[in-house]
């Protein structure tokens, strides 16, 4: 078998221009994680059907474990590691964190990741359009309904609006 | 009733604020989770790390006649090894020692590992797999149930069962002849994948001091120590296990890290270099462990109230090709096989057998929900056999206080049975809604009749909103709406004499600044051990949870505090911690000579300790209650400390033409004790609903020649956002005086309820009872069409056929 060889990959990732090396069947997802060290993408199936590779580019959400880093030179790439403004966690970080949005959390970055894209083109959306962005995200341990809680509670802080009424998002009855 | 426990609360010293405990804290991981910092197994970067692949058997049963490596292929640099390179025994040390690390000459199921690769190029070694040549002598495989009850081949001893349980309480077969009606019915599940995101994987290495460090993303640390004790023979001391932050386990990381675990040592071992091996999704489907497939007969007399009279219960479960948990998984099974019902005759024979399938293991509920789904199911059946409301029948024979279990247990405290069943159905509006779906579908049924047989404008109205305006929009569907609901039980902490075999230890000890500092095995896997452990330790220390360190569960670290299953972690282990918190809040007083006032006066007097006398560290090991009983060889007595209780009540829309169902709308109570921090609590009742609604309806394990076939997430379907439904937790809280802070288990018991209460809705909508799981579009269709309205119930001479609805 004759080795492949490497050529010099120039992506421009989080606002930052960095080059690796890749081979010209390397994914986005490996070039970021491995190439870059970029390793808050998460490869969980490798076919495109998880959602945990899941990255921004031009706004728009991508699978990266189904796309060839080479690609994508001179697209603006966003990952999770891009997300935190001025050092402080996104509204929509902040709020998976408060609401139990994740629980073993490596699922999260790519749902962050397509939450943050639906944000930033529908800054009100509906439980049905978030549930539709996010279908190609999956979960196992939330059952998605404190994701969507999360979501929402995103979209009104960023729209300026007051927290809506507190709530712990479960009942408990006492006796 | 029996002995009442004393409740230990009196002597609780507490100081408010800061409260902790039942608050929805910040989790202590949390920012590290959303943020992308948090470093899984594969993000970890070792210098010079070789990278794994198992090469697996290709065939279910046979004997290996040669192994070779293509010489077309250029090895160079390839690590390889297989049985004979393991230093210690070739077995995964668990219960029985019947399973190798790596198959030598016989194979007893297909994806059963062979061999071992290793290289510096992920791609070379994967290349490397498709050059080795493996010849083999079939043998004809035994795939099923049948065939291993059938003994068309010797698996294992001379009856191919790896366990027999037999539970008896009063006089089954008396009870049934005195009854009115005995209700007959026979039910099924499949085997269901864990799934959790993050695959398995494991880095091994050697250390300058001859033994193995082991990082990787697994439950149960001391489950894998053990084990490469074995098979390296080796030193406890020299056998270091560490969990990396865990994407999610459910079980298939509890026994199966082993091993992936002794794989990548054993690679290790031999190269020199460490070691990764993170599987793809295809492998860790086709190879590692599953929920087990059974088989249940109920046979039940009851009286013409509803009363349970007598039950009789024969399951039968597939272990798959070795011993693994299956003894285990089978006891929860059969302890919960009744229900959470009063019922003075009882026998539950149960019996885990042999086939060459891949090891079916642990999966949150661990046998508890298969049988659960089969007595819910029979439930309804009964009470559809007597005319009764199935929420009526429920609540005729939910235990109470006092209640005996089958094994003979008298529940003494914390029944939240009836609590959480009425709490369920005033939330579901139980009795309207039902009502609301049959005539709503009598109206359906009408329009959709032929023009002349039920109304001529029948054809015209299609695609209308039913004449109330309310009912599902047909747009020329037929569909039909229901409501189930479903009852159960799960039991925390390991089973019967389990827990005092463990001995678990837990720790906690003081940090270099002065800060309380959690030592223990117990995982952080998504469900918030972290958080919860320093909820638990700062409410009885007096600060805030975010002031209370906790250790990594790292074998050369903490102590065996027991694996990280069965519901256990925040009962017993968190308990443990509880009592080593006040032991050093009374230390640290004792040596102020004054009360803690709060962190900063804790750290201020900790330092002092620390300068004057040196550390300190509390360890707490498990104590049997004194109330506790339990017999083994004669499966009697209390099987578990205490038990929690659930309901779950599902609403589905049934499309006739398509069989899909759409989950409209789910409910689920959970009586667990005490919630110590609400929202992860409602995180797992409501992520383990979901899972119990992917069992019930989509998860479906195909298999072929005694592979799996759809091993990847385009066929092995698991619920999207799309289909999950808005889900309403209500946490019902009766403390358990042993508990910390009066909690019980939350983890499993979410996923008993859901799948028969989907079974129930859908036969409430359709009239066809579908007693096998999952419920799928083909496995309903064919429900309706042969026989459908068939109830596959036998009553007694004299009674009426239950399950008819037109």
């Amino acid at each position: 078998m004759e080795p492949i060889p490497a050529v010099v990959c120039r992506l421009e990732v989080n606002g930052e221009v960095r080059e690796c090396a890749v081979a010209p069947h390397t994914t986005l997802l490996e070039a970021l994680r491995y190439g870059l060290g970029l390793t808050g993408s998460k490869q969980g199936c490798d076919k495109g059907d998880c959602g945990a590779c899941t990255v921004v580019v031009d706004g728009e959400a991508i699978l990266s474990c189904i796309s060839l880093a080479l690609a994508f030179e001179g697209r603006e790439i966003v990952t999770i590691e891009g997300v935190a403004e001025g050092g402080r966690p996104h509204p929509l970080q902040d709020a998976f964190d408060v609401m139990g949005g994740a629980q073993c959390g490596f699922c999260t970055p790519g749902i962050l990741m397509s939450a943050w894209a639906l944000l930033s083109r529908n800054p009100s959306p509906t439980r049905a359009e978030i549930a539709r962005a996010l279908s190609g995200n999956l979960c196992r341990c939330t059952g998605y309904t404190k994701i969507f809680e999360a979501v929402e509670l995103a979209a009104s802080r960023l729209r300026g609006e007051a927290d809506p009424v507190a709530r712990p998002g479960v009942a408990a009855e006492t006796r | 009733m029996a002995r009442r426990a004393r409740l230990p609360r009196a002597s609780r010293t507490v100081l408010r604020p800061p409260a902790s405990v039942g608050r929805s804290v910040p989790r202590l991981e949390g920012l590290d989770k959303v943020t992308g910092r948090a470093l899984y197994v594969d993000d970890l970067r070792v210098p010079g790390v070789l990278h794994g692949r198992t090469v697996r058997s290709t065939i279910a049963r046979g004997r290996i006649k040669r192994v070779r490596l293509d010489p077309a292929f250029d090895w160079s640099g390839v690590v390889v090894a297989d049985h004979r390179d393991i230093p210690g025994e070739n077995l995964v040390a668990l219960i029985e020692d019947d399973q190798p690390l790596l198959a030598a000459e016989e194979i007893h199921h297909a994806e059963e590992p062979i061999l071992l690769l290793a290289h510096e190029d992920p791609e070379r070694v994967e290349a490397a797999t498709r050059a080795v040549r493996i010849e083999y002598e079939p043998l004809e495989p035994v795939l099923t149930i049948e065939d291993s009850l059938a003994r068309k081949a010797p698996l294992y001893r001379d009856d191919n069962v790896f366990k027999n349980i037999l539970i008896e309480r009063g006089d089954v077969e008396r009870g049934l002849a005195g009854s009115d009606l005995v209700i007959e019915g026979e039910y099924r599940c499949g085997h269901q994948e864990q799934l959790y995101i993050e695959n398995n994987g494991m880095i091994a290495e050697r250390t300058p001091d001859g033994g193995l460090l082991v990082r990787g993303s697994l439950q149960c640390p001391y489950y894998v120590h053990k084990a490469l004790v074995r098979a390296f023979a080796l030193p406890p001391d020299k056998v270091r296990i560490v969990q990396t932050v865990t994407g999610g386990g459910f079980g298939g990381k509890e026994e199966y890290p082993s091993m992936i675990g002794g794989h990548a040592a054993l690679l290790a071992w031999k190269s020199g270099r460490p070691v990764k091996i993170v599987y793809d999704r295809l492998e860790d489907i086709a190879a590692t462990t599953k929920r087990h497939p059974a088989a249940i007969k109920l046979r039940t007399g009851v009286r013409r109230d509803g009363t349970l009279v007598a039950n009789a219960i024969d399951i039968v479960m597939d272990g798959g090709a070795y011993v693994t948990l299956s003894p285990v998984v089978l006891s929860r099974g059969a302890i919960h096989a009744a229900g959470p019902y009063r019922c003075p005759n009882v026998s539950i024979r149960a019996r885990a057998v042999a086939t060459n399938t891949p090891p079916n293991g642990a999966f949150r509920g661990f046998g508890a929900p298969q049988t659960q789904f089969a007595v819910e199911c029979h439930m309804d059946r009964i009470a559809a056999a007597l005319g009764l409301d199935p929420l009526e029948l429920r609540r005729r024979n939910a235990y109470r206080l006092g209640d005996v279990t089958p094994t003979g247990q008298v529940l003494r405290e914390s029944v939240g049975a009836l609590e959480a069943l009425e709490t369920a159905a005033r939330r579901a509006r139980w009795a309207e809604r039902r009502a609301r779906h049959e005539r709503e579908n009598r109206d359906n049924e009408a329009r959709e009749r032929p023009a002349g047989l039920g109304g001529a404008a029948a054809g015209r109205r299609r695609g209308e909103t039913s004449r109330n305006g309310a009912g599902p929009r047909a747009n020329g569907r037929r569909l039909r709406r229901g409501i189930g609901l479903a009852l159960a039980y799960h039991g925390a902490g390991f089973t019967g004499s389990g827990e005092v075999k463990l001995g678990s230890i837990a720790a906690l000890d003081l940090s270099h600044d002065g800060r309380p500092r959690i030592l223990s095995a117990s995982t952080e896997i998504g469900q918030g051990t972290t958080t919860m452990f320093a909820q638990l330790v700062a409410e009885t220390l007096g600060v805030p949870a975010d002031f209370v360190a906790v250790e990594t569960p790292d074998t050369g670290l903490v102590p065996d505090s027991g694996p990280t299953v069965a519901s256990r972690t925040c009962m017993v282990v968190g308990g443990l911690l509880e009592k080593c918190a006040r032991a050093m809040r009374e230390r640290l007083e004792l040596f102020a000579e004054r009360p803690i006032r709060d962190a900063r006066d804790f750290q201020r007097i900790a330092r002092r300790f620390l300068a004057e006398r040196g550390p300190l560290r509390f360890e707490r090991g498990y104590e049997k209650p004194p109330e506790i009983e339990w017999d083994d060889d004669r499966y009697r007595g209390d099987a578990y400390g205490v038990f929690s209780y659930g309901c779950c009540v599902v609403e589905v829309e049934v499309d006739l033409d398509t069989g899909e169902t759409r989950v409209l709308r789910t409910i689920a109570t959970a009586d667990i004790g005490k919630a110590i921090h609400p929202i992860l609590a409602a995180g797992q009742i409501e992520g383990g609903t979901v899972q119990g609604l992917g069992y019930g309806l989509l998860e479906e394990v195909r298999w072929k020649d005694g592979r799996v076939w759809n091993h990847q997430l385009t066929n092995y379907i698991i619920p999207t956002s799309m289909d999950a439904s808005p889900i309403e937790v209500v946490i019902v809280e009766l403390p358990y005086s042993r508990g910390p802070f009066g909690a019980k288990g939350v983890g499993e018991l979410p996923m008993d309820a859901p799948a028969p209460a989907i079974v129930a809705a859908i036969a409430h909508a359709t009239g066809a009872r579908i007693d096998e799981i999952p419920v799928t579009p083909e496995r309903l269709l064919e429900g309706l069409r042969d026989g459908a309205r068939r109830d596959g119930s036998r009553s007694s001479p004299g009674s009426r056929r239950g399950g008819k609805r037109s």
